[in-house]
């Protein structure tokens, strides 16, 4: 199985890099929602997966046993997951701020370099 | 000693609270601080002649840079120039400059280029010494510039900057390199150690280096036009720092490296070379001109030529020679600047053709000119007689072609001769024309200053006993020099030398009653005007500003996707290079893979159908389901993948940003159309190249043995330490739970900005 999701991360990675260098303003931000999801997935298949056993300790336990899914990736991706939609969420109204005020989708519009000096 | 080289800084600052009180009535206040200074080193004369002084202050020891000061004799004579020159020049300023509104500003910086010139001929350690060689620069580019509301002045203040910080910097270079050579900054070290950094394969670039730093900083050919432009400065600068002092910076550097570096083919011919054409070049540019302040300027430019050629010499009465000279010359240069700057300052003009008879009216002025000319000239009983004699001993001695370098000489005194006599004595002499007839003697605070110096040079010369022992000598000593030399004498006696004089003085003369200064020779130069070295030096700026407007466009272009493209490519290079040459790639199929179901392939290939779906459509609402499905088929992983936090944190997370998006897009045009094959292609191979090296660097980790005590702690503790059975729940909220809070926070100021993007109403009119 870490072979398919190692290719899932590959595809995320390059789609995401692929639509961040695209034109409009929206495929940046898809680009950056798969390129969190890329990230998110690379921690977890990192971090090692197991198969139904969640980090939860037992009704009678005081100590998790045997095999068990490591919850150290799980919290930091939780925290990821969480940023990334404060991120995503203040990009997504910053894009309908701007198209409002300028009326584009194109980024090429936007541009303002140090052209004149 | 640390406090005599700080107070001029010290001083400044206090200028900065009492800058009202300079500007006004305590205008001759600022004086006091070189005259003190002044007294303080005439008391160390006795000391030094016995020999060298040396002070110690810790500063960074670990990178052997001390604040290390060494009174010796060379440091001696120029802290004696740069003080009492100083206290002329502050006494003088104090009223040339009366009225203007920023006199405390000009003294400020006078009394910090004071204290760097201080400190950088005291400094027994390059990097203090190199600190205060760029301390000096600094000073004087505000100096030239003092008139900042004129165009040229601050152009010509830049062109200063310009050439002398460049040979400040290869001035550093120079100084590094010696010091990781020789394994010390210590200049006493330096010294101590003569001689075996000549032998050195670098020795050739060490030179060079340190060349690049006296030839731009002492106006040596080609990088000689700094100076003359600089003349735009008020006059007191530019007799403090363009005759007496910073200009013979450079002067001091090649001095102070003589013991070091020098007595070599390369250091003489080099020194001898550029030292010479610097001489011919600017003495024969100082007969175009009719500029007071540019006659002077340039015959300054040919005195330091002088020098500079001096030192190339290299034997023991060519130093002897440079070290009088060094004296001779500030002290009748500066008098004759200030003299130049009364005139100014009096008629409203420096044009010699138009000042006249002067001396009728304003007796000491042309009193001081007068005498400083006889110097500059080498008329016998003054101190410019002695000098010159030197030098004529020196180039007529020299141990090779010393019929050229005594020609050189004498054609070069001859013109420094015609220079002096016409800012000198030409404007005070003849028939005083009626525009003048008004004039009056000025203040005593502008002709004391020149007169005294002008005095001094007679002195001097009927009883050069005064300064032969204590102060030449020292200097002599200082250079390395053990040969016992006859000392100082007003007459030789008959010999070809002094032959060579009176050949100096006739023809000289005969050229300044014959010779009609007039601009209408400048025409004849013109023409190679735009070969000049300075012409040349303002193309390769505007050169230099266009590459930078270039290369920053290329960069810095505004266009986002450029940015991370550059990137993303530069790291996927650097990272495959290293894959490629250092990592042995390979995955092992029995330990990486675990068992597939079918229901995984089903998940994998659905999210692979989204994304392609995601990047593919050109409907932005079917983008965005995709993009869902995605997120969802993720969570789905999560969940087989025992991860249920997960799980129901990216289902809410994925939910909420389609709806916002959705929201938000809803009013949004659809994609453009854009379709450069070219492009897309470009950036897919970029975009895959870099997925690729992600899942191989990926896969290497796995390989990779890991530890698990973080985990472990955490499964064993979240139950008995903070009593919950979530792990994942029990880490996020207690054990790492400040973290937890910051996040928290971030997502607020995240909200609050969405928020408040929202509520804003901005009209598409106040965009700009």
């Amino acid at each position: 199985m870490e072979l398919l999701l190692l290719i899932l991360v590959g595809v995320l990675y390059a789609t995401g890099i692929f639509m961040m260098l695209r034109r409009s303003m929206v495929k940046l931000l898809i680009g950056l929602i798969l390129l969190g999801n890329g990230a998110n997935m690379l921690i977890f298949l990192l971090g090692g997966i197991t198969r139904g056993k969640p980090p939860i300790i037992g009704d009678a336990d005081k100590v998790l046993t045997g095999i068990y899914a490591d919850p150290v990736p799980q919290s930091l991706i939780l925290t990821a997951i969480v940023i990334s939609f404060g991120l995503q969420s203040f990009a997504i109204v910053l894009l309908k701020r701007v198209h409002a005020l300028i009326q584009t989708d194109d980024l090429n519009d936007l541009n303002t370099p140090d052209t004149s000096i | 000693m640390l406090i005599v080289v700080l107070s001029g800084f010290l001083f400044a600052f206090l200028t900065l609270l009492s800058g009202k009180l300079v500007r006004n009535s305590l205008s001759w206040f600022p004086a006091l601080l070189p005259l003190a200074l002044f007294i303080y080193f005439m008391s160390y004369i006795p000391v030094v002649a016995a020999g060298p002084v040396r002070f110690h202050y810790p500063w960074v020891t670990s990178m052997g840079v001390d604040l290390d000061f060494k009174l010796d004799g060379l440091a001696m004579l120029f802290s004696l120039l740069i003080t009492g020159i100083g206290t002329c020049i502050f006494v003088y300023a104090s009223y040339y400059l009366k009225g203007n509104k920023y006199l405390d500003r000009f003294f400020c910086y006078l009394s910090i280029f004071m204290a760097a010139m201080l400190g950088m001929v005291l400094a027994d350690n390059l990097i203090i010494l190199f600190i205060f060689w760029e301390l000096t620069s600094i000073s004087s580019y505000f100096l030239i510039g003092f008139n900042n509301e004129e165009k040229k002045s601050r152009r010509n203040a830049l062109m200063a900057l310009t050439i002398t910080g460049a040979g400040g910097f290869l001035l550093m270079a120079g100084f590094i390199l010696i010091g990781s050579i020789s394994g010390t900054y210590s200049i006493n070290s330096l010294i101590a150690s003569g001689g075996s950094l000549q032998q050195h394969a670098l020795y050739g670039w060490m030179i060079l280096f340190i060349f690049a730093g006296a030839f731009t900083k002492s106006a040596q050919f080609p990088f000689h036009f700094w100076l003359p432009g600089a003349m735009v400065a008020p006059t007191p600068v530019s007799a403090y720092l363009h005759s007496a002092t910073m200009v013979k910076a450079g002067i001091y550097l090649l001095a102070r490296f003589t013991p070091i570096l020098g007595h070599t083919t390369s250091w003489s011919t080099t020194l001898i070379i550029v030292g010479g054409i610097t001489m011919l070049y600017s003495a024969f540019h100082s007969l175009q001109r009719i500029d007071l302040k540019e006659i002077l300027a340039y015959s300054t430019i040919a005195a330091l030529g002088t020098l500079v050629f001096l030192l190339g010499i290299g034997t023991s009465n060519a130093l002897l020679a440079a070290a009088v000279f060094i004296l001779v010359h500030a002290l009748y240069k500066a008098a004759l600047f200030m003299v130049a700057g009364i005139l100014d300052h009096e008629t409203g003009t420096r044009n010699i053709g138009m000042l006249r008879g002067l001396k009728k009216v304003m007796w000491p002025v042309a009193l001081a000119g007068m005498l400083a000319a006889f110097s500059s000239a080498g008329i016998p009983l003054t101190f410019g007689f002695i000098g010159k004699e030197l030098i004529y001993e020196s180039t007529f001695h020299a141990p090779y072609i010393a019929v050229i370098l005594t020609l050189i000489a004498l054609f070069t005194n001859i013109l420094i001769l015609y220079a002096g006599f016409q800012a000198g004595i030409r404007p005070f002499t003849g028939k005083l024309s009626g525009v003048h007839q008004h004039l009056h003697i000025p203040s005593f605070r502008l002709w004391l200053p020149p007169l005294l110096l002008a005095l001094l040079g007679v002195v001097l010369g009927i009883w050069p006993s005064l300064v032969d022992g204590p102060l030449i000598r020292p200097v002599y000593t200082a250079l390395g020099e053990t040969t016992i030399l006859s000392p100082l004498l007003l007459w030789h006696g008959f010999n070809w030398v002094v032959v060579l004089s009176i050949v100096t003085i006739i023809a000289g003369c005969l050229l300044y009653y014959l010779f009609v200064p007039s601009r209408s020779y400048i025409p004849l130069t013109d023409k190679w005007l735009h070969l000049s070295p300075e012409a040349l030096t303002v193309r390769l700026g505007r050169a230099f500003i266009h590459f930078s407007n270039r290369y920053t466009n290329l960069f810095h272009n505004g266009f986002l996707r450029s940015y991370v493209s550059v990137i993303i490519v530069f790291i996927t290079c650097l990272l495959a290079m290293k894959l490629i040459t250092g990592v042995d790639v390979h995955f092992d199929i029995k330990t990486n893979i675990s068992d597939i179901r079918s229901y995984d392939i089903v998940i994998f290939l659905i999210i692979i159908a989204a994304i392609w779906k995601s990047i593919s459509t050109s409907s932005r609402i079917n983008a965005v389901a995709s993009l869902s499905v995605v997120g969802y088929c993720i969570c789905l992983l999560f969940v087989i993948y025992s991860a249920p936090d997960l799980a129901m944190t990216q289902f809410t997370i994925d939910t909420l940003t389609v709806v916002l998006f959705v929201l938000v897009l809803f009013r949004l045009p659809p994609f453009l159309k854009i379709n450069d094959r070219r492009v897309i292609l470009r950036d897919s191979v970029i975009a895959t190249a870099f997925g690729l090296l992600i899942a191989i660097i990926a896969l290497e980790v796995m390989n990779e043995p890991t530890t698990k005590d973080i985990s472990k702690f955490y499964s064993e503790n979240a139950y008995l330490l903070a009593k919950g059975k979530n792990v994942v729940n029990v880490m996020l909220v207690d054990f790492r739970g400040f973290d937890t809070l910051v996040e928290i926070t971030v997502l607020t100021i995240a909200a609050l900005g969405v928020y408040s993007l929202m509520k804003l109403r901005v009209s598409s009119t106040t965009k700009e």
